[in-house]
């Protein structure tokens, strides 16, 4: 046997054995709805890239809808529009939009709203993460957008990463993002995000927004990120990384000590940590946008990384995915699910306790 | 005069071609082709003060008459009318997906469906406007602002590249011609998810093999009928993708049409290429009906500027065969043709009559080209 040929029978055998694991998880029953949200007529809903409730079941959609854009005939290309922040009552009524023309809303990565019910929109293009009191009045913005595009622009990738100093990919010192995708806050109120899929590396701010350390860079060891794809914080402060490159969950204490990690997932791209006493963690091993034909499953867990079962799959029909890219779970067995590629958001409920 | 007809020695040589060479051979236009006379009806569409067509790239009818016409204005748009033409709604407003206009088709459920080349997306709504799937996806708004004169990467199963139009068998199975950049024909099942392609990303003008695939239509057999338009052809396939025949004697195939009801026709249109180079209003701007085994019925249209004439022809709506629908690029209008009963006897004359909207109608009769 050549040591090619035995290589991959090594590979093989691997794989066969992860598929193994995650297949052996039970599957959870699940019903959906797939139009919980009542937009107006006027309002064409794109990809649902970020999905949240506040503690009165309010919903936030953070979407890439409308045009972006790149500006000719001025003195640098600049980019404008392309996503927008609407809000729902807990019927899914329509109630507004939030950040309305926002400088920084181009391409929408992600919401979350903290124990005070501030909405938080990450977005990927203008590395910006916006703080919105409840009533949507601006508070905080960490990172800073791009003043003006390269045309034409260079290959994304790692090797573009880096912004902010450092080689591509080391984990710049600092709060200028590159592709962040996901922001967290611990019990004091500090601040996590998730830097991201030019970086790689989780970045901590106090809860004033002054930048603390960043911990991470490119690789595969522990402590390591290959696109950090989504971030979730536990009641004892536990910091839960979505090693989306790796396939694994990196878990860190709030000072970015590495503590553990949860594999036989997939590759997780979005994460969500349940309230209350007894906390659960769900984590999507989201398709890729061009093919509907491989993953897609969600997974739920227990803290301590077992797996508990999982559902789901991709698809374009109701209770399939079309890469999830974010999963709301305040209601614990009631989750939405934002999908970049259905353009819709799924209200699941799972035949569980 | 048909360019042919004045040069003999090209029309024999193309004539030893077609018999000497493979069945795929480019054949001249066909000849003595009856022209059928019909009616432009003026000011069809009746758009509310401020509100323009661009480019009229796609036209469609549901069940119920009504006009669907996919069109480049500053933003690219999806506008309903009612049957006489009165504007209704506009449909998804600010869409992710609606940046270049190229086809709207409606199916048997009245669900519309928009293919736009530069989102790379083929949209699914139903009646009511609202978006219910998505195939293909959008390029990645962060990666910028892209060069444009890159190489077509390898075709994938969910990945369109420009795409340019799309059409349903009785079953419900999709299939997306695709496109510009790559050149091949894509079939999904109703729900999406991949089944086959024949072509690829790379062009071509033998069996299996597309070179702008730019239109695409299926009959109640199933068979699928592709506007191989830079192959001067259009392509029949069985409901496998498996190349049957083609038809090579109607010019450049820009768009294709299959009429509903018992008896089926096909209509593919010879559009006058973009540029009107001296020499190609001449030769170029007809409609032929068809019948669906190839063998030609008429022709209708020309090249022109003027009401009842074509300018660019984009896109056919073939609903009802007896009133036409005739989207065009470069005249940013749709034309309804009607073809009984007719206002008027048909008169030999001057080509196109002149719009004038006091007048119950233009009539239009050709034979004179």
């Amino acid at each position: 046997m050549t040591n090619i040929s035995r290589f991959a029978l090594a590979v093989s055998l691997c794989a066969g054995i992860a598929l193994v694991a995650q297949s052996s998880a039970p599957e959870i029953s699940f019903t959906t709805n797939t139009e919980p949200l009542k937009f107006p007529s006027s309002i064409t809903l794109g990809e649902a890239a970020g999905v949240a409730t506040n503690s009165k079941g309010d919903v936030f959609v953070y979407t890439r809808t409308g045009h972006p854009t790149i500006t000719i005939g001025t003195a640098r290309p600049f980019a404008h529009g392309g996503s927008r922040l609407f809000r729902f009552d807990k019927l899914g009524t329509y109630v507004g939009e939030v950040g309305k023309d926002s400088y920084a809303f181009l391409v929408a990565q992600q919401v979350r709203i903290d124990p005070k019910d501030n909405i938080w929109t990450v977005d990927q293009m203008s590395s910006s993460v916006i703080k919105f009191d409840p009533s949507g009045r601006m508070l905080m913005i960490l990172g800073r957008k791009s003043e003006a595009e390269t045309v034409p622009a260079p290959p994304l990738g790692p090797a573009r990463g880096g912004r902010g100093g450092g080689l591509p990919g080391a984990g710049a010192q600092s709060d200028i993002f590159n592709r962040p995708t996901d922001v967290a806050w611990d019990s004091t109120g500090n601040i996590y995000v998730a830097d991201g899929l030019g970086n790689s590396r989780v970045a901590k701010f106090d809860p004033n927004g002054k930048f603390i350390k960043s911990w991470g860079s490119r690789g595969t060891a522990n402590g390591l990120f290959t696109d950090v794809k989504g971030i979730a914080i536990d009641a004892k402060d536990n910091v839960y990384v979505a090693d989306a490159g790796n396939k694994r969950i990196q878990v860190f204490d709030a000072d970015g000590n590495y503590k553990s990690q949860i594999v036989n997932v997939g590759s997780p791209a979005a994460v969500c940590i349940t309230p209350g006493a007894h906390q659960y963690l769900y984590t999507s091993n989201s398709n890729p946008v061009n093919d509907i034909d491989t993953g897609g499953e969600i997974y739920r867990t227990e803290l301590d990384g077992t797996i508990l079962g999982k559902f789901g799959k991709a698809g374009k029909l109701p209770k399939e995915f079309g890469t999830v890219n974010a999963i709301d779970c305040r209601g614990g067995s009631q989750l939405y699910v934002g999908e970049l590629g259905n353009w819709r958001v799924q209200k699941l409920a799972l035949g569980i306790k | 005069m048909p360019w042919t007809a004045r040069n003999p020695l090209l029309c024999l040589a193309l004539a030893l071609l077609s018999t000497a060479g493979p069945t795929f051979a480019q054949k001249a236009k066909a000849q003595n082709v009856p022209e059928i006379p019909y009616t432009s009806v003026p000011n069809f569409l009746k758009l509310p003060p401020g509100l323009y067509l661009g480019e009229s790239m796609g036209v469609a009818t549901n069940s119920k008459g009504h006009v669907f016409v996919y069109t480049r204005s500053a933003n690219t748009r999806l506008f309903e009318f009612d049957p006489a033409g009165n504007f209704l709604r506009e449909i998804g407003a600010g869409s992710y997906g609606f940046e270049f206009a190229h086809s709207v088709r409606v199916d048997s459920e009245d669900n519309i469906w928009v293919v736009d080349e530069g989102s790379n997306l083929v949209i699914k709504m139903n009646p009511a406007g609202r978006v219910i799937m998505v195939l293909g996806h959008r390029p990645e708004v962060v990666a910028g602002a892209v060069a444009t004169n890159a190489p077509t990467p390898p075709a994938e199963k969910y990945t369109f590249s420009r795409p340019t139009d799309v059409a349903w068998d009785p079953q419900g199975n999709i299939f997306v011609s695709d496109g510009y950049g790559n050149n091949r024909v894509v079939k999904y099942d109703k729900n999406g998810r991949f089944l086959k392609q024949v072509g690829s990303e790379k062009a071509g003008n033998g069996k299996d093999q597309f070179n702008l695939p730019h239109g695409i239509a299926v009959d109640a057999r199933g068979n699928v009928y592709v506007a191989d338009r830079s192959n001067h052809r259009m392509q029949v396939l069985d409901n496998d993708l498996v190349p049957k025949t083609v038809y090579d004697n109607i010019g450049d195939s820009w768009t294709v049409c299959v009429s509903p009801g018992p008896h089926q026709y096909l209509y593919t249109s010879n559009s006058n290429p973009n540029g009107n180079a001296p020499g190609t209003w001449e030769n170029t701007g007809e409609i032929y009906k068809m019948e669906l085994d190839g063998t030609i019925l008429g022709r209708f249209g020309h090249a022109s500027k003027q009401l009842g004439g074509f300018q660019v022809a984009h896109m056919l709506d073939c609903r009802n065969p007896d009133e036409i629908l005739v989207a065009e690029i470069e005249s940013w209008r749709v034309q309804k043709l009607m073809f009984k009963p007719l206002i008027a006897a048909p008169v030999a004359a001057k080509p196109a009559a002149k719009p004038d909207a006091a007048k119950p109608a233009a009539t239009r009769t050709t034979g004179a080209k």
